[in-house]
């Protein structure tokens, strides 16, 4: 216990493949421990309220936005941050179709994308705007990140003609 | 020997692999053990006296260092007109106002103290509109406002609520209205909304043993936040130090000095230490400062052919509880008053309003996507009343070489463009000619409208840049300025115009993007479209700079004349001879003789550019010369409306634009897509929702919505060339541009589709409904 009345917990979260410990507040979101504690900052708030998706992590392979999620309930599971890719075909998508400006969105964007790509490697344009709709981008118009992910989708080589 | 031919090309952005793995830092990414937190509490009124302040309870969370209220350091800040106090004094004139500062070890406990600060109000009456702010009954918001100290050009009206007049008086309107065979008259307004950057404004302070003062901020006018935390808190300018980093969007936005001061005075009660301040995002939305809104009144006179005669306008800018930059909008709104029109009698009055709503200040297009859309109504209107295309109403109209501006500047083809050519260009790409209302059967129109805009930029008088080439061992180069890379790609460009002009590979050239007021050259700020114009002739004269050192060493080495020499491809060489020559490598540092002897030394370059010839309005009628060029361009959308329940699709956008020259095709284009998609979203669906009491109902992006994937229309784009000889490699300010027409041309479109005049925004499926129904009475 401490002076204030608060309890911290000492825990173990596996982020990008690595066991990481970390005191945590039960109020804490994965996001505040992932950037405060770890450096992790490629998640970025935005809103702090779900809206945004600036602060997009894969839990389990499935984009979750650490901004609504307590650090405690991380326990167990898989985390994946921006910092956990490296040279995947959505990052060089996104390179190629210059599908960022201030880059502030960026990880969330491509963590979303990158979990798409995954779990629905068939995405129609349905789904992609259904997925990537849960983010929100200021700069650019949409297009470049709409070429990225659909680039990345149709280069997967069971489905690229169908996609094509 | 050919040069590289860089200019146009698509150089990847200089940051592009930081910004797609994670490691690209922002303000608040920077993660230290030991910095304290700032939170604020707010005001719960919109209009209210400070009966007093009770923080006995908020001293009691742990962790609480300091707790500052306005009371403490009563003094006023502000550009142009010293008005407002960065933490409320004796009353608040906005809800969401700061109203005192608690600082903790922690982000939670500063929160929770926040929460604790029990604040007494008296409320006062709100004025929660400009027509009520001009009327002479309304209540004063600024009770001072005639001792209020002006810093720059502002023209305040003591005992109303006017912060800034700007008057047009060109030609004689008397005249103009005889001549006038078609008048008509457009009443247009539209709320206040947000930039709603993804990243929130965010500072950090700390005061050294030695005085000095080190800033770090999401901002786009670092130099300035030098000059302001100077005079207010009487450090010498070299004390202030201040960094920013990578910015995570701005939109005109990050333009003000707001969280700056406040991080300041926190950092002063806990002795210096360093402090961080994030908004939130409901903070980022209110009680930072907002896009303007806007009630207009746009008369036209012309004659029976469609000749444009006579305009009197009236712009009432809603500027919120503070002036800020809202009352420069105000004037910037007054010099393109017109639009990129012929019109040889023009009364204008531009008013900056204060109101009990958040103040505003610059938003992408500083005023001109704002008065294009009265204007671009009324020219609509006009269209329709001549039974004209409005495309040819436009063409007829087109500002050119020859005319005058609304301040009475003598236009021609180096500061003006070319409008037509972009409307001639523009027909082709919408197939404008197939017809702009055709039914698509299933109760569905679709339908076309245009927008033609212009901008020039207004600066004060003496705006500038500077910049630093540095040579490293290997003859590479870094490039130092203080342009901030907010994601408009400016400091790429900038490397392309060094590779350029060096005639070297663009990988040798190296970009810092962080900038640091310590050791950048001043650049004004990274704002109206004023970057690549600027920085660029710095970076221009910088390298020729760097060229006649280069030459000189050279020359030495070669045993020849500076001037027998040129610079390309990494050596200097004999103009006759190519084949006789130095590498850039061997006196980038000096020459070093066999014998050890060496001369000359480090190559540096150095530049600096400050716009000329610039004057202040005369504030009788307006004359004066603003700024250097305009940016002409025209803008379409083409909607899917369905007759029956008002919804619509927005299919695609068009913008022809005349950039001068493109410096980077790529990153124009990003930024010319962006804007218009920052431009459908906002005359769509963005605006604050006011109560009666002026209370904002929409704070969170799940009630204030922006547009998302799949909602973005088809974009077409293309530029007209004209050089601007006042522009390097004859380029124009492209930022802003993407923005402009865009509200007015769905405006247009929507109110072609739906048969109903629609000048209000955001363009709704209600409001185009009510609007058809005529039932306006509860509408702004």
């Amino acid at each position: 216990m401490l002076t204030d009345g608060s309890r911290r917990l000492v825990m173990d979260i596996h982020v990008n493949g690595e066991i990481r410990n970390v005191i945590v507040r039960a109020a804490d979101t994965l996001l505040h421990i992932l950037r405060e504690q770890l450096g992790l900052t490629g998640a970025k708030p935005g809103c702090e309220n779900g809206d945004c998706g600036a602060c997009t992590v894969l839990v389990n392979g499935w984009p979750i936005k650490s901004c609504i999620m307590l650090a405690v309930e991380a326990v167990g599971h898989e985390i994946t941050t921006i910092e956990g890719l490296k040279d995947t075909p959505i990052q060089k998508a996104f390179l190629k179709k210059w599908a960022f400006q201030c880059g502030y969105c960026t990880p969330g964007f491509i963590m979303n994308c990158y979990a798409l790509a995954k779990i629905h490697p068939d995405a129609d344009d349905t789904m992609i705007q259904e997925w990537l709709g849960s983010n929100i981008c200021r700069c650019t118009g949409y297009e470049e990140i709409n070429e990225a992910i659909k680039s990345v989708l149709a280069s997967n080589p069971h489905l690229g003609a169908k996609l094509l | 020997m050919s040069h590289l031919d860089i200019i146009g090309e698509n150089v990847p952005r200089k940051e592009a692999l930081e910004k797609v793995t994670g490691a690209a830092k922002y303000t608040n990414d920077d993660i230290r053990p030991g910095l304290l937190h700032v939170k604020m509490t707010t005001s719960t009124y919109a209009h209210a006296n400070i009966v007093s302040i009770d923080t006995s309870k908020a001293w009691k969370v742990p962790g609480v260092r300091a707790i500052v209220t306005g009371k403490q350091f009563p003094f006023l800040t502000g550009t142009p007109l010293e008005d407002r106090p960065p933490i409320a004094i004796d009353k608040v004139r906005y809800y969401g106002e700061p109203v005192a500062v608690v600082v903790a070890d922690y982000e939670f406990q500063a929160k929770k103290a926040a929460e604790l600060i029990k604040v007494a109000y008296e409320p006062l009456p709100v004025v929660n509109s400009v027509s009520e702010a001009i009327k002479r009954t309304a209540p004063l918001i600024h009770e001072n406002l005639g001792r209020y100290k002006r810093v720059e050009e502002v023209y305040p009206e003591d005992n109303t609520n006017i912060a800034n007049r700007t008057k047009i008086r060109k030609g004689d309107m008397q005249k103009g209205w005889m001549k006038s065979e078609v008048i008509v008259t457009a009443n247009v307004s539209f709320p206040q909304s947000d930039h709603a950057a993804m990243e929130t404004r965010c500072a950090r302070a700390e005061i050294l043993p030695d005085g000095r003062a080190i800033i770090h901020s999401a901002s786009q006018s670092p130099f300035v936040i030098k000059k302001v935390i100077s005079r207010y808190f009487q450090i010498h300018p070299g004390k202030v130090i201040v960094h920013t980093p990578l910015v995570g969007g701005a939109f005109g936005g990050k333009v003000s000095i707001q969280l700056e001061f406040i991080a300041f005075l926190a950092s002063y009660a806990v002795g210096g230490r360093m402090v961080k301040i994030v908004n939130t995002r409901e903070e980022d939305f209110i009680t930072s400062p907002v896009h303007i809104g806007l009630d207009a009144r746009v008369k036209l006179g012309c004659t029976k052919s469609g000749e444009l005669i006579a305009a009197e306008i009236i712009y009432l800018f809603d500027g919120g509880a503070y002036s800020d930059r809202a009352a420069i909008i105000s004037r910037a709104a007054a010099a393109d008053c017109t639009g990129p029109y012929n019109i040889e009698n023009v009364w204008c009055d531009s008013l900056c309003i204060y109101t009990n709503h958040p103040y505003a200040t610059a938003f992408r297009g500083f005023g001109h996507s704002e008065l294009t859309f009265a204007i671009e109504r009324a020219m609509d209107l006009l269209a329709n009343k001549l039974n004209m295309d409005p495309l040819e109403l436009r063409l007829k109209n087109a500002i050119a070489p020859g005319n005058t501006s609304p301040t009475q500047v003598p236009l021609n083809v180096s500061n003006i463009g070319d409008l037509s050519k972009c409307l001639e260009k523009l027909r082709g790409l919408m197939n404008w000619n197939e017809g702009q209302r055709i039914k698509i059967g299933n109760n569905k129109v679709k339908a076309k409208g245009i927008g033609c805009f212009w901008k020039n930029s207004n600066t004060p008088t003496n705006a500038g840049s500077g910049a630093v080439l540095t040579f490293n061992p290997d003859g590479s180069i870094s490039l130092s300025c203080g342009v901030v890379e907010i994601g408009q790609g400016t400091k790429t460009a900038l490397a392309q115009i060094v590779a350029e002009t060096m005639k070297m590979d663009i990988n040798q050239i190296h970009v810092r993007m962080e900038v640091n007021t310590e050791t950048n050259p001043e650049h004004w700020k990274t704002a109206a479209s004023r970057s690549l114009f600027m920085a660029g002739r710095a970076v221009l004269a910088a390298a020729e700079d760097a060229i006649n050192q280069l030459r000189e060493v050279a020359s030495i080495v070669l045993r020849c004349a500076p001037e027998e020499l040129a610079v390309g491809r990494g050596r200097v060489f004999l103009k006759s001879e190519p084949n006789i020559g130095i590498s850039i490598q061997e006196i980038a540092y000096g020459y070093t003789y066999p014998n050890g002897n060496s001369i000359g030394g480090q190559v540096i370059g150095r530049g600096s550019y400050i716009l000329k010839h610039l004057t202040k309005l005369n504030p009788e009628t307006g004359a004066g010369n603003p700024g250097p060029e305009w940016t002409v361009g025209v803008q379409a959308v083409e909607v899917e409306f369905d007759i029956k329940n008002y919804t619509y699709r927005i299919i695609k956008a068009a913008s022809v634009i005349d950039a001068g020259k493109v410096i980077n095709m790529k990153a124009a284009y990003g930024q010319i897509m962006g804007g218009m998609c920052l431009g459908l979203s906002f005359a769509s669906r963005e605006a604050f929702s006011f109560s009666s009491t002026g209370v904002i109902q929409n704070t969170q992006l799940r009630t204030y919505k922006i547009m998302r994937l799949g909602e973005n229309p088809k974009y077409i784009i293309d530029f007209v060339e004209t050089p601007n000889i006042e522009g390097p490699y004859g380029l124009r300010g492209l930022g802003e541009m993407g923005v402009i027409g865009i509200p007015a041309a769905l405006a247009n479109s929507l109110s072609l589709a739906s048969e109903v005049e629609l000048n209000q925004l955001p363009l709704t499926p209600e409001l185009i409904w009510k609007t058809k129904k005529g039932d306006q009475s509860d509408l702004v």
